[in-house]
Parts: C-alpha cells; structure tokens; sequence
C-alpha cells in the first residue's frame, strides 16, 4: 500500500509526542481504541483560563495513518477553543492525510479521541 | 550489499541462475521448444525426454517413484485437485475430512467447497507451539473419514507437523493422507518410500524455481485414485490435462536437484544465519519467536515485537522485505488466522513480522536488518501508550478497552 506524503512526514516526524500530567484539572484524556483491534490512541489535552487548548500530546500504538492522524489532530486543536475541537471531523482529517477507504477508521478513531479528552476535561469540572 | 533487502523466501524466492539457464534452453526456435505431446517428430521426443527428466529430479528428493509425480500449475492446483480430486473420487466410503486450522488458503477453500456439495469438514486447532499432534488426528477420524490433508510446514511460522507420525495413523485406519508441502520441499527431508503419505503437493518458486509449476504426488502402491479437476487431451494419465510447460517444469526438476545436492549446505548456512538473526533480538524485552522453538525449519522466523503494530514497523523499513501478520496488510483488517489459532492474544498477532531466509541471504544483510528493526521498535514503542502502561506495571488484560 503507499501511504501518502503527509502520512509519512507525520509517521516520520510525529508532533506533538508525549503525555501531561493526567490528574491535573486542567487536562483532559482519551484513550480510545483496543489492543486487539490493532490500535490504541491516547489523546491529552491542556487548557487555559479561557477554555483555549494551550497544549496537546498523543501516543500511539497502530499502524501509519493511526499513528498520523493522532499527531495531525494534535497540531489542529492547539489554539482552538474547546467547542472549536468538537467540530472537527473524522472526514477532515481523512481528507487531509489522503486516507484510502481502508484506512478512513484511523480518522474515526482520532475524532473520539478528543471528543474523550473533552468529555474527560468536563467530568473532572462536574465533580469539582 | 545491494538495497533493497530481501527478507520474504516464506512467500517466493528469486530463481536460481542455474535454473533460469536451464529454462531459457527450452523457449526459442534454437531451442527445446516442442510440445511433448507431439509424438511424430524428434521436437515433441525431445521435449518429452526433457520432461521426463525433470520427472525424475523431483522425484528423487520426494523419494518415490518418477510415475508417481503429476505436472500442476502450482501448490495451489495440486491441494485442489488432491482434495477435491480425492473426495469426489472416493465419496461412496465417506463424507467426512479432517484438516487444520492453520492450513494454507488453498486448502481450507478447497475444504469450504466440499462443504458446500455436502462433506463435512472438522477444522484441528494446532498446540500452542503450532503443532497439529498426531493424537488430535487419530481422535478425530470416524468410520465415513475418507481424507486428513495437513501441510509439512507451515507457511506463516515455520513449524514442522510430525508427518511420519500421522500417516501411520492415517493408513492404519484406511483413510488417505494428502500433505501440502509446498514450504517444506528441500528444506526438511521427504523420504515417500516410508512415509505413509498418499498425496503431496509441491511447488518450484519457494525452492529457487520458477512461479507457475508445481506437482502433486500419487502414491501407486497401495494406489491411491483421484478424479481429473481439469479435462481435455489425458495428459499426466488423465490426472490433469495441458499441454506440459516444458521451461516450467525444466525449471523446477533443476531446481529440485539442486535442492537435494545442496541440502546439507544450504541446511548448515540458514542455521547460522537464523541464529545470527535471534541473537540479534535476544536481549530486546518482550520480543517472541511464534511458534515451536525448536520443531520449525531455520529460513522462517515469525516474530512478535509487543505493543508495536506490525504494518507500522514495516512501514519504517523502506529497504527491507518483510511480510506482517498484521490485520493492517491485509484488506480483511483481520490479524492472521494462523497466530490467532496458536492462542497468541490480538495484539501479539498484530504485533508480528515474518522474517524469511534463504539462498542468497548474507550474515551482512541481516545485521543491517537487526539494527534497523531494533531503531524502529525503539521508536515506535517511544510513540506506544501500550509501552508506557506496561512499563508503570498495568496489566493490560484488566483495562477496559472501548473496542470499535
């Protein structure tokens, strides 16, 4: 299979790799995915007083377009706000990496990822 | 060393320059190029006897007797007329076969369409080291059993099935034993005058010789009937009609006779360079050779990096040819079959390169592989959130995963 060049730039230069501190208030994460579908996805995001994403950090256990759609998402929500994040879509990401239809669950699976991190942020706020 | 590498003898191998030699003898006007059905000209009587020969080459490292070899297309065509050709030969005794789990595609859809005229097929699960035992078989054959087929050894991890052991089993209760030894032909010793085997096929490209040619043995005595797949013209004493392709089958007897003069050679070489290559992951942490350690042929190392997904890996050798039994190579998303059937868990079968060995590999080649493959698993378990849980001690069995 050939994978894209934006798919290989990301697998070869992943952003964004990493983790921050999960208990902290202002951090949200979703893991989303099973070992035994072949990929896992940890999506962290940190956010400001204003409710703005100031930082973000992934880790990823699939194949290529797993592993670059998780750091393609991770450039994207930096700087949005969180209603902002929650509207980006599976078929943008899938768009922008070139995805083959086969490969389209990986852009799913990164669009769980930070609707989980969200719900995750917004729990831990609930319970405060 | 030339890049890239080629690490895939499991799935074919390059042809042997000797053999290719050979096989250009046979094309043109200058050349071996007639019919050997022609019986009225010295083109068709040279063809015939050049046939003929290579009839014995593959004979000789089958031990048994060149009649007993018929021309096919490939491994392929020969477990289909083997089993098909059997059951529907034999199917007044019986409606019942027995096969493996773990068998190639060839065979369990040759299986699948004998279920859908009727038979009923039992599926054995191998033992966690890969193995079918000869035990399973023997509990599993009824009185209306009329065919076992189980490969010598198998294609995706390399382990050795006692074959010897289950034809005993197999002529005992009259039943006919068909093995697939399309990866196992001039790597582990065939003897047929004493192994109770009836049917076997076998291929040339995995052993050096050309795609497109390979052979199904029938055993003569006690003599063993199959029912023609492919009609037209009584070739191979109507076992399967076509004219012969004299180059292919030229092709595959020097690549069989080869294989047998070299054999205790080539046997010591892979050894080495398979032990090269463990050694190279021995003090790697959780890194797992699938299957039996020690039952297994050298030049097939299948090979679990955990919490790495194999397509990923594999993507990062741009010079190295491997092949993965990771769902992600595949356009089913499903990880391999044959590691499933082992027990190995998902994300372990997800998690496996097939390394393959062979003639024209070198001690040079497959340190520049470790030392790459090493780099990548480092990297990738760096980008793993598998890798971080197991190392802060999480057992990964007990997280509950939102499967999709």
């Amino acid at each position: 299979m050939a994978y894209s060049e934006k798919v290989l730039d990301h697998y070869e230069n992943p952003r964004n790799v990493g983790a921050l501190d999960k208990d902290s208030a202002n951090v949200g994460t979703g893991m989303v995915g099973a070992p035994a579908c072949g990929d896992v996805m940890r999506l962290q995001i940190e956010v400001d007083e204003n409710d703005v994403i100031s930082d973000a950090k992934f880790k990823t256990y699939g194949c290529g377009s797993a592993i670059a759609s998780s750091s393609l998402l991770t450039e994207w929500v930096k700087g949005k706000t969180l209603e902002e994040a929650t509207l980006i879509k599976n078929t943008d990401i899938a768009e922008e990496l070139a995805l083959p239809p086969v490969k389209v669950h990986c852009s799913v699976l990164a669009e769980d990822a930070i609707k989980a991190a969200i719900s995750d942020l917004q729990s831990k706020r609930s319970n405060d | 060393m030339h890049l890239p590498i080629y690490l895939d003898y499991s799935a074919t191998t390059p042809v042997d320059p000797r053999v290719a030699e050979k096989m250009m003898e046979c094309l043109t006007i200058e050349g071996n190029f007639g019919n050997p059905g022609s019986r009225s000209h010295i083109f068709g009587w040279k063809a015939e006897e050049a046939v003929e020969t290579a009839r014995k080459q593959v004979a000789d490292l089958m031990g048994c007797d060149p009649r007993e070899i018929v021309w096919t297309s490939g491994a392929t065509e020969s477990d289909n007329l083997a089993i098909k050709g059997a059951a529907h030969f034999y199917n007044k005794k019986g409606k019942h076969i027995i096969t493996s789990k773990i068998e190639h595609k060839a065979v369990l859809d040759s299986c699948r369409q004998l279920e859908r005229e009727g038979y009923e097929v039992t599926y054995l699960d191998p033992d966690v080291d890969g193995i079918i035992q000869p035990e399973a078989v023997a509990e599993a054959i009824r009185e209306d059993t009329v065919l076992v087929s189980l490969m010598h050894v198998n294609n995706e991890i390399g382990v050795i099935n006692d074959i010897a052991a289950i034809g005993e089993i197999t002529r005992s209760k009259g039943v006919i034993f068909h093995v697939d030894a399309a990866q196992s032909a001039g790597k582990v010793e065939i003897d047929l005058e004493n192994m109770k085997v009836d049917l076997m096929s076998v291929c040339a490209h995995k052993i050096y010789g050309p795609k497109g040619v390979g052979a199904l043995y029938v055993r003569r005595k006690p003599r063993i009937r199959i029912e023609a797949q492919i009609h037209g013209g009584g070739h191979e004493r109507g076992m399967r009609s076509g004219t012969l392709a004299v180059h292919q089958i030229v092709g595959m007897g020097e690549a069989f006779r080869i294989a047998q003069e070299e054999f205790a050679e080539e046997d010591a070489r892979l050894r080495k360079l398979r032990d090269v290559m463990l050694d190279g992951f021995k003090d790697m942490e959780e890194v797992h050779l699938n299957g039996s350690a020690t039952q297994r042929v050298p030049g097939n190392m299948n090979i679990s990096f955990n919490f790495v997904e194999g397509e990923s890996l594999i993507m990062s050798f741009k010079d190295i040819a491997v092949s993965s039994g990771s769902a992600c190579t595949s356009a089913s998303l499903e990880p391999s079959y044959v590691l499933r059937a082992l027990g190995l868990n998902d994300e372990m079968a997800h998690s496996s390169i097939r390394f393959g060995i062979g003639r024209f590999t070198t001690e040079e080649e497959l340190k520049y592989v470790i030392g790459h493959v090493r780099e990548a698993v480092e990297k990738l378990r760096e980008l793993s959130p598998l890798w971080e849980m197991y190392k802060d001690g999480v057992d990964l069995e007990q997280v509950q995963w939102a499967a999709h």
